[in-house]
């Protein structure tokens, strides 16, 4: 019984199946492992229709603002509606963010992205850095 | 349920705990390449409350614990992803306990991962990408492991810590 209580089994609520802890955590493992599959699926799927793109396209706000091609190198501030900025680097077909003005600094911390539809989101200046072009298949998730 | 001035210093600490957990999170940073990954320590106090009152107590605390948390540490479009990921965690775990088919650690994994999904769906509104629903894999990876620890821990403050109200 002693087990039972540890896993909280003491707060059955009224109406609901009696099941015994041993089927519970059963069921937690059944759980685990289907969002686990769900995962590899999801991962799948993305691997599987990557391809090497052609352009990095600059979004504010959902809304495109510039697109640079991959093939050139560059370098560029992206100044968004509130005067944040972030720096974005084209160098060897490789896009990747290397300063942003917001305080967690994810953006720069995420990888070098090229293949079409990976993107370098800077979730608090609502800027996202995608890869188009490529194959002619557009992002489909 | 009684005992009126218990259940709102209860409460209040409560809200203390998870305030104090959320800032100790981001003294510990995990998003390495992945944006959004994080211990979801505050999830320590729902599954707690969840199981010692309901979860009516454990939303109060959780829309409290959201709003303090914004202003004192983020800004709107933090509001926004921390309020959509608990709301889509507590009610998921409310769902599963309430099946009863599910253990707390369950439950508690089952909320984290909702937790990263519900900020998914809201970054997935908000930046209009639907590309960053590829983060998906591993924020439910991270999910399913930081859900299992966090309900481990909870388990047993479940069983050892002990409310007048029980």
């Amino acid at each position: 019984m002693r087990s039972k209580a540890v896993f909280g089994g003491r707060t059955r609520p009224k109406g609901s199946l009696v099941i015994s802890m041993k089927n519970r955590i059963r069921n937690d493992i059944i759980l685990a492992l289907a969002l686990l599959l769900a995962a590899l699926a999801v991962w799948g799927v993305v691997s599987l229709t990557r391809k090497t793109g052609e352009y990095a396209v600059v979004l504010i706000n959902g809304e495109e603002t510039a697109r640079y091609p991959l093939d050139k190198d560059a370098v560029v501030e992206i100044e968004t509606e509130d005067g944040h900025v972030n720096t974005l680097v084209i160098k060897d077909g490789e896009a990747s963010v290397t300063f942003a003005d917001c305080p967690d600094k994810l953006c720069v911390k995420q990888r070098a992205i090229k293949r079409t539809g990976e993107t370098i989101i800077c979730l608090p200046h609502k800027l996202v850095i995608r890869i188009e072009g490529g194959g002619g298949v557009d992002t489909v998730v | 349920m009684k005992c009126t001035a218990y259940r709102i210093t209860l409460l209040g600490v409560s809200v203390a705990a998870a305030m104090v957990l959320s800032y100790i999170e981001t003294l510990i940073p995990l998003s390495i390449a992945v944006p959004g990954v994080k211990m979801g320590l505050a999830n320590l106090v729902m599954v707690f409350l969840l199981y010692k009152l309901d979860w009516k107590h454990a939303a109060a605390v959780s829309i409290i614990r959201v709003l303090l948390t914004a202003l004192l540490f983020g800004n709107a479009a933090s509001l926004a992803y921390s309020a959509s990921g608990a709301a889509l965690s507590l009610i998921v775990m409310s769902l599963l306990k309430g099946s009863g088919a599910f253990s707390s650690v369950g439950v508690s994994m089952a909320g984290a991962v909702s937790h990263n999904a519900g900020q998914i769906i809201m970054a997935v509104l908000l930046t209009g990408t639907r590309e960053i629903a590829w983060w998906l894999p591993p924020l439910i990876l991270s999910g399913i492991v930081t859900g299992l620890a966090i309900g481990a821990v909870g388990a047993v403050l479940i069983s050892k810590i002990k409310l007048k109200t029980d």
